[in-house]
């Protein structure tokens, strides 16, 4: 059940007519631009480094309003609009080509899980310099040897009276040299089962003791570090949830980071411009009206159809929630399907650019191989394939002992 | 429109379930085998399914249906499929009944409509003249003049073409032989002079005939819609059938994937559950994953048809391709995963398969959609 109240229709006429005024008079022109390059996507942060004034005042205007967290309570700095106005809000930026104002793990992860779990004071401390853009956030989860099996990190907090002291080490940590803080699992029981004897904590990554060191990706980029942590001293207030309750908090977040995941990319394009198909016909030609490839032609259209009917379920899910019914075993499936067709996507656009695509280093935006290595990291990253079909089997489909 | 179901629309569904696996259920299409049932159905069933409301789901109720369109139809299809039930639904429910709703004249309409509804009337379509579905490949021609025209050609998998009170047939009133325009449909009367129908035995133990006519005499009165303008009728015919049947599929890949879930759970090898491999579990997930899919599909396409949207057919070339695909996966996994006991007669397992495969190949498999969506898309 949702607790927001539905907008009466006319009112949320009335509100899209000023959405739409406030966006034509404050969105800068240059912030309706399609995005290029990493350099236009503001993360926010203590060191931010905005592109150009139009994305400095387009973060600012949008914060004011809390419309960078259009839903998030309005006593935390968010937008407090019910489900109906956010639509609304997004409808109206995409007719206007409005960029998000500021992209962020403290929006699409930490957020919620703050929220859910964080005491007053944690979410007045954190929740607003979230919505502001003022501190950016990285995920400590991964360890050298804690990947699929999350559960077994060994990063430690001990427990120092009025402090923990951590020690260990964090891999896969996205933007690890550029972030603020960090919300980050770690060992305080080393007894009993290993999912209970994990907890999560938020700290300064200017912390003293604390070290990164870039990860060269098969793509020719590092978002990623390795991050160290030597003797890192930690108040105790900064312990989200109870102690060794941890995972709990984890899974939740991990659900927000594969539904971020599973969803990227995949619009429904029945009836719409821009299908892999029509790309291919624009660079291979048409033959009698069809493909001028025959094999690729029915590759590519075997695609098209997961890809809508994905597209579909991801429409269906959402509808399905909104009216209330349970949607939570879902979120496994969107992963592992939606990653899978996004590395099949990428496979094709190589397959149509041919020897074009082979360009590598350069360094152009428009450089094709760069991005089919990215999506390799879909499948991987968030919980693999694999381990999504174990929670099918194990969560959805009651298989024993799974 | 949102993409769930509302209460009528569960109520409906709640009660097709009902009565399917009472009145209509696997060992009830395996007695029709077994005895060599003339009629391959049980019309008296069939007067049951059509007083509540399945034979007129998509009859309007100025001509005695209930109405409920696309939607409910693939409701009870889903069931249908669940059950393997054997009715005359598509037959005449679906594509009898779009025929006379997209092209019937009043008085076709008054005559047939309402005894369709009742479940008095049978009504098949001979449209398809090839093996692989085709259905503008007409080579069967009327013949004639002022009003009178003679039927010449024959035609291939006729679903309850034995039965049938009328036949819907496609005939080339002008054009080419593989040319979509110069179409005409037209209401025949089975029993008339020229016309042989043969029934057919098919590896779902289901209804197909095929039908042969030699100058079969026929009026303007009997032709459906306008002369030369019957592929649009029939396409509107074959996209609600088509939709129908993925529904259909959908129903029967649901079933079978449960059955398999269950045998998982409960046998026993090398002194476990087999459902504990992982070699299982993964393709069990990943076949969860498609049927989540064909659900989605299967539900947009008949409100796509509903709505009467301009993308209808892409939908259910999406629908049709993707649930005939996955319940092709999902009857093949249900099969292996049973091991000897499903290659058994005994066991119902294998009429999924079957029913998968020829509801599949029906008005177009997963490549027939495939290639259509493809082309509707513009490459």
């Amino acid at each position: 059940m949702s607790a927001q109240p539905e907008t009466p229709r006319g009112s949320l006429d009335d509100f899209r007519r000023e959405t739409r005024q406030w966006l034509e008079a404050n969105c800068p022109p240059d912030m309706r631009l399609p995005v290029v390059d990493e350099s236009d996507v503001c993360w926010g942060g203590r060191h931010v480094k905005f592109k150009n004034e139009a994305q400095r005042v387009w973060l600012q205007r949008m914060a004011e309003r809390g419309w960078t967290v259009p839903e998030w309570p309005k006593a935390y700095g968010g937008g407090g609009l019910g489900k109906e106005e956010a639509k609304v809000l997004r409808e109206e930026m995409a007719a206007l080509n409005c960029r998000a104002p500021l992209t962020s793990f403290g929006i699409s992860m930490l957020g919620p899980a703050l929220l859910k779990y964080g005491n007053e004071a944690q979410k007045r401390e954190h929740i607003p310099k979230i919505v502001r853009g003022e501190i950016r956030w990285c995920q400590g989860y991964s360890e050298p040897g804690a990947g699929s099996d999350l559960a077994s990190l060994k990063t430690r907090a001990d427990d120092q009276g009025d402090h923990f002291l951590i020690n260990g080490s964090k891999i896969w940590t996205s933007y690890g040299d550029k972030a603020d803080w960090i919300f980050c699992l770690v060992r305080t029981n080393f007894e009993g089962k290993k999912h209970d004897g994990i907890s999560f904590l938020l700290f300064d990554m200017a912390s003293s003791g604390i070290s990164t060191r870039p990860i060269r990706l098969i793509s020719g980029y590092s978002p990623f570090t390795q991050t160290f942590f030597d003797n890192v001293k930690v108040p105790k207030e900064n312990l989200l949830g109870e102690l060794n309750k941890g995972w709990t908090i984890a899974k939740y977040l991990l659900t927000h980071e594969r539904n971020m995941i599973g969803g990227m990319g995949l619009g429904l394009r029945i009836g719409g411009k821009g299908t892999l198909g029509q790309l291919a016909a624009g660079e291979l030609g048409l033959a009698g009206g069809r493909l001028a490839d025959p094999v690729l032609r029915a590759d590519i259209a075997k695609f098209e159809l997961d890809a809508n009917a994905f597209a579909l379920t991801m429409e269906r899910v959402q509808a399905e929630a909104k009216a209330g019914n349970e949607t939570g075993a879902m979120s496994s499936m969107l992963k592992y399907y939606g990653t899978e067709l996004n590395k099949r996507r990428a496979e094709l656009m190589m397959s149509i650019a041919g020897t074009e695509g082979l360009k590598f280093g350069d360094g152009g935006a428009e450089e094709l191989a760069p991005v089919w290595l990215r999506t390799k990291a879909n499948s991987i990253e968030g919980g693999t394939s694999e381990v999504q079909l174990n929670i099918i089997a194990k969560h959805v489909l009651k298989l024993p002992g799974a | 429109m949102s993409l769930v179901l509302n209460e009528d629309q569960l109520m409906f569904r709640d009660a097709a379930k009902r009565f399917a696996a009472e009145r209509a259920p696997i060992a009830e299409l395996r007695r029709l085998r077994d005895s060599n049932d003339a009629t391959g159905f049980d019309r008296a069933v069939w007067k049951e399914m059509a007083e509540m409301g399945w034979a007129g789901v998509l009859v309007p109720e100025e001509h005695g249906g209930v109405g409920f369109g696309h939607v409910g139809a693939g409701l009870i299809a889903q069931e249908i499929g669940r059950n393997l039930s054997a009715t005359p639904f598509v037959s005449t429910a679906v594509l009898g009944v779009t025929a006379l709703l997209k092209g019937g004249s009043d008085a076709q309409k008054q005559a047939l409509l309402p005894k369709m509804a009742a479940g008095e009337v049978v009504l098949a379509l001979a449209s398809d003249e090839r093996s692989r579905h085709s259905p503008y490949n007409v080579a069967t021609r009327a013949v004639g003049s002022a009003g009178k025209y003679k039927l010449s050609g024959a035609k291939v998998h006729v679903l309850d073409g034995h039965v049938a009170d009328r036949l819907i047939v496609s005939a080339r009133t002008s054009g080419d032989v593989d040319g979509r325009d110069g179409m005409t449909l037209f209401l025949v009367d089975p029993k008339a002079a020229g016309v042989s129908i043969r029934r057919v035995s098919i590896v779902d133990s289901r209804n197909a005939a095929t039908v042969e006519l030699r100058d079969v005499a026929v009026t303007s009165d009997d032709v459906i819609g306008a002369v030369d303008k019957g592929a649009a009728i029939l396409d509107a015919v074959l996209d609600a059938g088509r939709a129908v049947l993925a529904a259909e599929l959908l129903g029967l890949s649901e079933e079978a994937f449960e059955r398999t879930l269950g045998y998982l759970r409960e046998r026993d090898q090398f002194g476990v559950k087999i459902g504990t491999f992982q070699g299982l579990q993964h393709r069990a997930a990943h076949l969860f994953c498609e049927i989540e899919l064909v659900r989605s599909t299967v539900l947009r396409a008949l409100q796509s048809l509903d709505a009467q949207e301009k993308h209808a057919s892409s939908l259910i070339c999406l629908a049709k391709g993707k649930a005939s695909d996955v319940a092709r996966l999902a009857t093949n996994e249900a099969v292996q995963m049973h091991g000897g006991i499903g290659m058994t007669d005994e066991f119902d397992i294998g009429f999924f398969m079957k029913r998968a495969c020829a509801a599949g190949e029906t008005f177009g498999d997963a490549y027939f959609h495939t290639d259509r969506f493809a082309q509707l898309s513009g490459y």
